[in-house]
């Protein structure tokens, strides 16, 4: 027999013989807060991300400018935001660290945690999201959910092959409880609520 | 007594008060609020230096010796101190995380019931999850123990010349001993997550399963870091040691040949494998190199996606009492141009489920929480376990591994019930450590001193009359033995406390002068 074969008749000779039946999930949304968008902000600061408000003038991505000014590597994947470097022209995702700043679009947020999930079809490559010192990231206010059980009924974990939810920057706090920021990751995550429509109407 | 020590609200009146630092100049602020996510401390703390206490001795298959060890961390103050007080600071923002979800004990309750589900149908599950992992273009490999899943592993990377592996941390791959294994065959493992680094570098365990360094002070891990990543030995700073960390770890991610990753839930409706970290190590590690292997444990399975929407609510408040861990990454197939493999591995788990009194220890999602509340693990550290689990939750798992070598482990507990009252998947903990002290009897793998003072205290309690008159001897005895009889090697609970204040009289004398005649 196979290991496989050995480990499931042990399973079917151990299994407790008892009764245990699946219950519904509920989506435990009464308390929705009267802004979703505004209890994303809350929560993103809290997990230690920044949250780029649109500036008076209307120029929405004049804050995600202002940060990447002086950043030599810049990688977008995001149609919105020109870089310095062609996601395209990635051979080996090794290409990727020297990049100083990543921007991409998020698929959508959850505001009960601050979350923005970014898949394989956003990233192009993954680990631009990782290899990158800083992570801009931009979100439609629209596409930002209540919590976690309807984060996981939207479509994204049963058609790529990759995505995960990025709450804030890398962390650790490993030695005495002290808080670091970039611990293997990206130093900071920003958020620019920037509707999709708004910037799919420019040429 | 000042009254303040009565008020509630001000966490710092529980501080062990020679910690408290006056400012913190590592914490980071938005506007007024101290950041305190990931595993980040609440309020600040400052240790001075001290030679750090070390683990468990390990012999074979000879009974660990938990006190002996716990009593060398606890007299290391400095090291007792800080850990304690860790420890407390993520049981008490668990706390605070579970006053603010109002559906908390229906969570609770859903994850159990979850839990439970899947593993009576376990063997369905699994195949589920082999079957639509298959169909994503994942291997799937099964290995009946530790020995199996490191072949198996070392199968893989021999197959693609692969000499390197980055990994992120997995208990399941220190219940392999899968670091050793390879070290034996030539492959470099290197670990990825700051904590687990450390340990690889001290070549110690991790001591906790979510912090795997929080026995360590700085000043032990500078010292750490000085010998082997080349740090100056006299800059402790914090930020200063992750950074030259990160450096140093980020051209062997670079070159690695290979990444591996744990799981913390395997959804077998998707045939995902879940992985939650703060560092997002776990993407480097699986997202970098070509290939990519998880090794889960079968307990690891869950149903379907609404499932992991209540176990990652109450994952990291439980553990961290953070809302969310900095990434929920989730791996449903390669990514172009890759190559992912999974490795189920039973290593004593289906065994396991076939225990009336245990099998719900199966339910376990690591989160560390009942090791936070527990009061023996706060005040003795991890590696006083001389076991891959330690805490309440080590103590009902390891027997299972190896019955002798922990047979004194369901004895380092108070079954105070802290454990099983915080526990996310409400495992009854603190029974099951009460029922392992059973078992071991039955199995007559107690030790001699204990098996000894318990036919004494067993005889003593079945006789009402020899019971008063000993406690009277007692109580006489107290107030006027000599300390070394009292604080003598033989008794474990005298080691590190002062005897109780003997009453005069015992309560059934009072009752007998008193009470006898109705007023």
């Amino acid at each position: 027999m196979s290991s496989r074969d050995d480990i499931l008749a042990s399973i079917r000779a151990n299994r407790p013989q008892v009764k245990r039946s699946l219950l519904e999930t509920p989506l435990f949304d009464a308390n929705r807060p009267s802004s979703l968008l505004a209890a994303f902000k809350e929560n993103l600061e809290r997990m230690g991300g920044i949250f780029l408000e649109p500036p008076a003038s209307g120029e929405r991505l004049a804050p995600v400018y202002d940060r990447i000014a002086n950043a030599t590597v810049v990688c977008s994947t995001a149609p919105e935001v020109a870089g310095t470097r062609n996601i395209a022209a990635t051979v080996q995702p090794q290409d990727l660290a020297d990049v100083d700043f990543a921007v991409v679009r998020a698929s959508f947020g959850v505001a009960e945690t601050g979350s923005v999930l970014l898949g394989d079809r956003e990233l192009c490559v993954n680990a631009l999201a990782y290899l990158a010192q800083h992570l801009i990231v931009l979100l439609d206010p629209a596409d930002i959910v209540v919590n976690m059980h309807h984060a996981y009924r939207r479509p994204e974990f049963k058609t790529g092959h990759y995505c995960a939810f990025h709450t804030g920057p890398s962390a650790t706090a490993d030695i005495e409880g002290v808080l670091i920021h970039g611990a293997q990751g990206v130093r900071s995550l920003c958020v620019v609520p920037i509707p999709k429509s708004e910037t799919e109407a420019v040429p | 007594m000042s009254f303040k020590l009565f008020q509630r609200g001000d966490a710092r009146d529980m501080l062990h008060p020679e910690l408290l630092a006056a400012d913190d100049r590592d914490a980071i602020y938005r506007g007024e609020r101290r950041l305190d996510h990931a595993e980040g401390m609440s309020k600040p703390l400052r240790a001075r230096p001290e030679p750090q206490p070390r683990g468990a001795k390990v012999d074979g298959d000879k009974p660990i010796d938990q006190a002996e060890a716990a009593a060398r961390f606890i007299a290391a103050p400095e090291h007792e101190k800080m850990h304690d007080e860790r420890l407390w600071d993520l049981r008490q923002k668990r706390d605070r995380e579970m006053h603010g979800i109002a559906e908390w004990e229906d969570l609770r309750a859903l994850a159990s019931s979850i839990k439970e589900h899947t593993l009576v149908h376990l063997d369905e599950y699994l195949e589920q999850f082999e079957e639509n992992a298959r169909q994503n273009g994942v291997h799937v490999h099964w290995a009946k123990d530790a020995a199996e899943h490191n072949h198996i592993v070392h199968g893989i990377l021999k197959d693609r010349g692969a000499k390197s592996l980055i990994k992120s941390k997995s208990m399941l791959t220190e219940e392999c001993g899968f670091r050793h294994y390879m070290a034996s065959v030539g492959v470099e493992v290197i670990e990825t997550d700051l904590g687990e680094r450390i340990q690889q570098l001290d070549d110690e365990s991790p001591s906790h399963v979510v912090v795997p360094a929080v026995h360590k002070l700085r000043t032990d891990v500078a010292e750490v870091f000085a010998k082997t990543i080349g740090t100056d030995p006299d800059n402790s700073d914090v930020h200063y040691l992750a950074e030259a960390q990160r450096e140093s770890n980020r051209p062997l991610i670079l070159a690695a040949d290979a990444g591996m990753t744990g799981c913390n839930f395997a959804v077998a409706e998707t045939g995902s494998v879940v992985v939650c970290t703060n560092e997002g190590n776990a993407d480097l590690s699986a997202n970098v190199p070509k290939l990519h292997i998880a090794s889960i444990g079968i307990e690891k399975m869950i149903p379907r996606l609404e499932h992991l929407a209540v176990l990652v609510r109450l994952l990291s408040r439980s553990a961290l009492g953070s809302p969310i861990t900095q990434y929920t990454s989730h791996f449903r197939g390669p990514r172009e141009g890759g190559e992912m493999h999974v490795v189920l591995v039973d290593n004593g788990r289906s065994e396991r489920l076939g225990m009336a009194e245990f099998w719900t220890s199966l339910k376990c999602i690591r989160c560390g929480a009942c090791m936070n509340t527990c009061p023996v693990y706060r005040r003795s550290g991890g590696l006083s376990y001389g076991a891959t689990y330690s805490g309440p939750i080590g103590l009902i798992i390891d027997p299972t591994f190896n019955a002798r070598k922990f047979s004194n482990l369901p004895f380092a507990s108070t079954l105070n019930g802290s454990c099983t009252n915080v526990c996310p998947v409400k495992i009854n903990i603190h029974e099951q450590i009460y029922a392992w002290r059973r078992e071991l009897v039955r199995r007559h793998e107690t030790p001699f001193v204990k098996k000894v003072a318990m036919k004494a205290a067993g005889e003593l309690l079945s006789r009402p009359a020899a019971y008063r008159a000993a406690v009277a001897t007692t109580n006489v005895a107290l107030a006027n033995l000599p300390r070394f009889v009292i604080y003598n090697g033989l008794n474990a609970w005298g080691r590190h406390r002062e005897t109780p204040h003997a009453p005069s009289q015992t309560f059934h004398s009072w009752y007998k002068a008193n009470r006898r005649v109705k007023p």
